[in-house]
This record gives structure tokens, C-alpha cells and sequence, in this order.
């Protein structure tokens, strides 16, 4: 029977109507019940998500703008055995986090990072992200990212996958079932590379913001198709040679 | 066993022996010995010692590893302790413990790497945003580097708050002889408010370590309940080292290695007959207010303020006499030491003075 994963807990969510972060709730609930929840540490971000510990009921760690990957790190190699992620969004990932992300996956510390990719800044505001298309208009670049003027979008997990510390790197998106089935299985594969110790883990989530992107959220599936996947492709971009199938 | 110890050593070995097990930092000068002891020690005593790419990254993995439980520390230097504080704010605001070494050197900006006491403002006034407050506690030799960071992180465990400990380059150089404590097994308290795993509690309730609190009003809650915690501390925590005070007509007030040199002041002057004294605050934050009262030094007429900065625990101390005395400043900023010639020139200006 189709109910509510039990590790999410009866609070509504607080996000817009066609927002992803509902969907990858979810998936992230299903998936860490087949592990065991209770060894579970998240380590919430800032951005939309930032309330996400009202509704995985796990243990958290709220981390500072960008710095998941660093307060993971320091929750990691004090609980070595436990399963521990982060939740971050596209600014606090790749942009004033680049840091901390770049260098924990170059340790190959032993986390998994969950990357909502909604190509904009959510919370504040709908301002260009790091990840905005060209073209893309948002309340800083009213006329279009200009590449001239605000670069080029940041493709997160192809640069990431070069470093040799990262054992798992995927690009999904949730735009349509058979596509949200393949992101809970890349989630699933994020989380065995973590227990397995073979090293770092990024899913990369390309995921609607019909609120800032001015479409509905029947539109938002389309662009995401149109816009996203075209210029972020879906995939995994490393697996493990073994130790997980 | 007397051992001759660096001081930057020391601050590492204390912490190895007050229970501390984590270490993460990033390289700078004049600190740099903590680091490489630590990278050596730490992994013989099952700890972990990490080299973070950024000061912003070191003290954010010091506040994952408090909030899963751990006595955790990590040292830097001016510049690097400035990026700490969206960390220190973080910690504050989190109610995590953690202890914090600055081993201050000159400033502002890239300033140099000799001895100063120029972060006395950001070490006591809070460097980070918000309204919070950080222990600050200031050894003066490299013994009391041994106590006072076993208080360090006796002290953030039992209020749940970052401590800062205040050394300088001068402190961090020196090698000392040193009677080592004897080894003993530190039971830091339970820590059953830590973001662990469910599975590490019998109950199953889950922990959710945060400094946001989107409500003003359960903001103003949360930080009433720090201000009396605060209270609490300015209360009972105050230490400070007295020096012939009972008789001065002239208290010098300093911290640190300063202190040293205004000691051997105090002694020169009094071998011409001159009534001087010192007061060391050991705690920076909570200030010792009451070695100031009249009662304390009650044959006081003047104070004279000695720093390694151009005056900042001055101020501190002109609130605790309230008015009541003068207090006057000396001091050599942006990494010149005051020399005792200097000093004694202007505490045998201040004792024509008072005459």
C-alpha cells in the first residue's frame, strides 16, 4: 500500500506548488530506511531546505551557508560508522561552498552529498545561481546570464568526478517516474559507496523552481527536459570499479 | 620530571592531555608548532588530526565534531582566526563547546608575524556576529598553558560554549622548563544533547543541533537563556593573578607574556622605594572586575594599563573602576614589545605624579 515513509515525519512541507525538494524528501526517506535511520546524521544547508530536519526525523547538524561539507567531515571522523550527508542547494554548493565541497570530495571523506540543482536562488529571492543557464533570466540578470558579463554555469559533478577521492557521481533529474526511480537508485548506490568506505558521494538533482523560473509546474517538467538536461546531462559520471553493484 | 617545552608544544600536549582527540586546522605563523605536534600525537592516542583547505573549513568541521560529541579543538593566528568567526558565531549560537587557540600576531590585515596583543577587542567583544559572548582565558608562561587549557575544555563542556585560549608569538616561541601533570583519565561530562544517531540513545528521541531560530520571540528566549548562563560565568569564573597589590599606590594591569615584563617592573621600581603592584587577568572575558574594587586595592591612586596593542583592555578596565581611579595606557602596537625601560620610565613619571 502506498503510505507516508515512516521517516518522514507528519509536518507539511513548507515549499512552493511544483517544487522537487518534496520528491527527493521523499526518495531520501525510502532509501535510508532500507539502511538504518538510526545511524543516520544529516547535515541540513541553507537555502530552501533549510527546515528539512522538521521532516526527516533523524539526527541533524545544521551547517553555516556552503560549510555541510566541512561540518560533515568533522561529524564523520568523529562517528566513522555512521551514514552521514549532506543537503545542499546550488549556491550553497557550488558557490559559496565550492570550497569546502571540492576539498572534502578530494579527501574522499566518506559522505554523501545530496546537490538540489534548480539552476537559481530560491529563498532570497530568485537571483542568479552558479548553475543559472545562459540566457537565464532571474532578478540579477533581468535582460539573460550574460556569459560575457556573469560566465558560464558550473557543471558540479563533472569537475567533481575527475578527483580521485570520489568514488560515486551522478546527475539526475525528477522530472518524469522512470526518472525518479533512477534517482532513488543512484541515491541508494550513493549511500553503499559511503558504507562500503569507498569514498566520497554526490547525486547531483536537477530539480523544478516554478516560482522563480515564472512557468507552471507542468511547464517546470518541460524546461527542466528543454533547459536542464540539455546543457546538464543526466547520468553516472563515476561508479566504483567494485565493492557495489 | 622538569621538561624543556616550546610553548606552541604546549598548547598541544595540554590539549592531548585534557581528553582532546580532534584537530583541525590550516597553517599560519607563529603558531605552526601546534600543528605538527599534533599531527604526530594525535593518531598515537587513536585521535584525529586533519589539515583543512581554510581556517572557514577548519572551524566548521570543529563544530561537526562538537556537535556529534567530541572535545575538539583547533589553533590559528590573527587572519586566520578573523574567517573563524562565522564559526565561533555558529558554535556560540549552537550552545557547541570547543576551544579555540589564538596565537595573536600583527595586525590589521596581513600585518607581520611578531608578538601582539591586537585581538584582545575581537577575543572579548565577540568577533563574529550576534549577541554572544566567548570565554577568553590568557596563560603567561608555558606551565599555565597546561592548566588553563585543561579549564579550556572543562569550562566549554560545562557551559556549552566556544573558549578561546590568548597566547602571542612571544608565548608560542619561548621554550620553558616544565613540570608536566601527571597523565589521568579525563571523563569529559555526558553529552547526551549531541547529534550522535539515534542508535546511541536508549529513548530514540532525535537531536537536532541549530542556531536558527526563525521566531524573534524563541530567539530572544534562546539567547536569555545564554545571558543567564553568561551571568552565571561572570559570576563565578573571573581569575586573575595578583602581585604585590596590597600596598600599591600604583597597579599595573596586564595579560599574558606583557604581564612578565610588568612584573620585573613592578620589582625595579619597588627597589627605589616606589609602592607598585600588578593585576594579570587570566580571564579576559569574564573580566576580573572585582580585583579592581576598593576593597581590593585599597591603597590604590593610579593604574597604568600595559599592552601589546595601541589600548584595548584598557577600556575593560576603566569600567571596572568606574571613574573611581585614573587609569592611564602604555603600550607598543603592530608587533613591538614594550621594553621594561620604557615602562618604568612612565610608572616613575606617574609615581612623581601621585607624590
Amino acid at each position: 500500500m502506498f503510505k507516508r515513509p515512516a521517516l518522514l515525519t507528519e509536518k507539511n512541507f513548507h515549499y512552493c506548488p511544483g517544487c522537487h525538494h518534496g520528491i527527493m524528501h521523499r526518495l531520501l526517506a525510502e532509501v535510508l530506511e532500507e539502511f538504518n535511520p538510526e545511524e543516520t546524521v544529516g547535515i541540513s544547508s541553507v537555502g530552501c531546505s533549510v527546515f528539512i530536519y522538521d521532516y526527516l526525523d533523524i539526527d541533524w547538524v545544521a551547517a553555516a551557508h556552503g560549510r555541510a561539507p566541512a561540518v560533515a567531515t568533522g561529524v564523520k571522523r568523529v562517528k566513522p560508522d555512521r551514514l552521514v550527508f549532506t543537503y545542499q542547494g546550488d549556491g550553497d554548493l557550488a558557490a559559496i561552498g565550492t570550497g569546502e565541497i571540492v576539498h572534502a570530495a578530494a579527501r574522499g571523506e566518506k559522505i554523501t552529498a545530496i546537490f538540489i540543482n534548480n539552476a537559481v536562488y530560491g529563498m532570497t529571492g530568485g537571483q542568479m545561481a552558479p548553475t543559472t543557464l545562459t540566457g537565464q533570466k532571474t532578478t540579477t540578470t533581468p535582460e539573460g546570464r550574460n556569459p560575457s558579463q556573469q560566465g558560464y554555469p558550473v557543471k558540479m559533478v563533472e569537475m567533481l568526478s575527475v578527483l580521485d577521492g570520489v568514488a560515486y557521481a551522478a546527475r539526475v533529474a525528477l522530472n518524469t517516474p522512470k526518472r525518479i526511480l533512477d534517482a532513488k537508485k543512484a541515491l541508494r548506490k550513493a549511500f553503499k559507496v559511503q558504507r562500503a568506505n569507498l569514498g566520497f558521494s554526490i547525486v547531483e538533482v536537477l530539480s523544478a523552481c516554478p516560482t522563480n523560473w515564472g512557468v507552471s509546474p507542468v511547464e517546470a517538467l518541460k524546461w527542466v527536459d528543454e533547459k536542464m538536461i540539455a546543457y546538464y546531462p543526466l547520468g553516472e559520471y563515476k561508479t566504483p570499479q567494485e565493492g557495489v553493484e | 620530571m622538569k621538561v624543556l617545552m616550546k610553548g606552541n608544544e604546549a598548547f598541544a600536549e595540554a590539549a592531548v592531555r585534557a581528553g582532546c582527540r580532534y584537530f583541525f586546522g590550516y597553517p599560519i605563523t607563529p603558531q605552526s608548532e601546534v600543528p605538527h605536534y599534533l599531527a604526530k600525537r594525535l593518531p598515537e592516542v587513536g585521535g584525529v588530526f586533519l589539515q583543512a583547505e581554510s581556517e572557514v573549513a577548519a572551524i566548521n568541521m570543529v563544530y561537526g565534531a562538537a556537535a556529534a560529541g567530541a572535545r575538539v579543538m583547533t589553533s590559528s593566528s590573527g587572519p586566520g582566526i578573523s574567517l573563524m568567526q562565522e564559526g565561533i558565531s555558529y558554535l556560540a549560537g549552537a550552545e557547541l563547546p570547543a576551544v579555540i587557540v589564538n596565537i595573536m600576531r600583527g595586525g590589521p590585515g596581513l600585518g607581520n608575524i611578531a608578538p601582539t596583543q591586537a585581538d584582545y577587542f575581537q577575543a572579548v567583544k565577540g568577533g563574529g556576529h550576534g549577541d554572544y559572548r566567548v570565554i577568553v582565558l590568557a596563560p603567561a608562561n608555558v606551565g599555565e598553558i597546561f592548566t588553563l587549557m585543561e579549564k579550556a575544555f572543562d569550562l566549554a563542556d560545562k557551559y556549552r560554549m566556544p573558549v578561546m585560549v590568548l597566547g602571542d608569538g612571544i608565548l608560542g616561541q619561548v621554550m620553558e622548563p616544565v613540570e608536566l601533570p601527571p597523565l589521568k583519565e579525563v571523563n569529559p561530562p555526558p553529552k547526551p544533547w549531541a547529534a550522535t544517531g539515534k542508535i546511541e540513545r536508549n529513548d530514540k528521541t532525535r537531536r537536532i543541533i541549530n542556531s536558527l531560530y526563525i521566531v524573534p520571540e524563541e530567539n530572544e528566549k534562546h539567547l536569555e537563556q545564554q545571558f543567564a548562563k553568561y551571568r552565571q560565568i561572570e559570576e563565578s569564573e573571573p581569575l586573575h593573578e595578583n602581585f604585590l597589590v596590597e600596598d600599591a599606590q600604583i597597579i599595573l594591569v596586564s595579560f599574558g607574556t606583557m604581564a612578565r615584563i610588568a612584573k620585573s617592573v613592578v620589582l625595579k621600581v619597588r627597589e627605589r622605594g616606589i609602592k607598585a603592584g600588578l593585576i594579570r587577568p587570566i580571564t579576559l572575558w569574564p573580566f576580573p572586575k572585582k580585583a579592581f574594587t576598593a576593597a581590593s586595592i585599597p591603597a590604590a591612586k593610579k593604574i597604568l594599563t600595559v599592552e601589546m596593542n595601541g589600548g584595548q583592555m584598557v577600556e575593560d578596565v576603566r569600567l571596572a573602576v568606574n571613574g573611581r581611579i585614573e587609569v592611564d595606557f602604555f603600550g607598543r602596537t603592530g608587533g613591538m614589545v614594550p621594553e621594561s625601560n620604557q615602562i618604568m620610565e612612565k610608572v616613575l613619571a606617574i609615581a612623581r605624579e601621585v607624590e
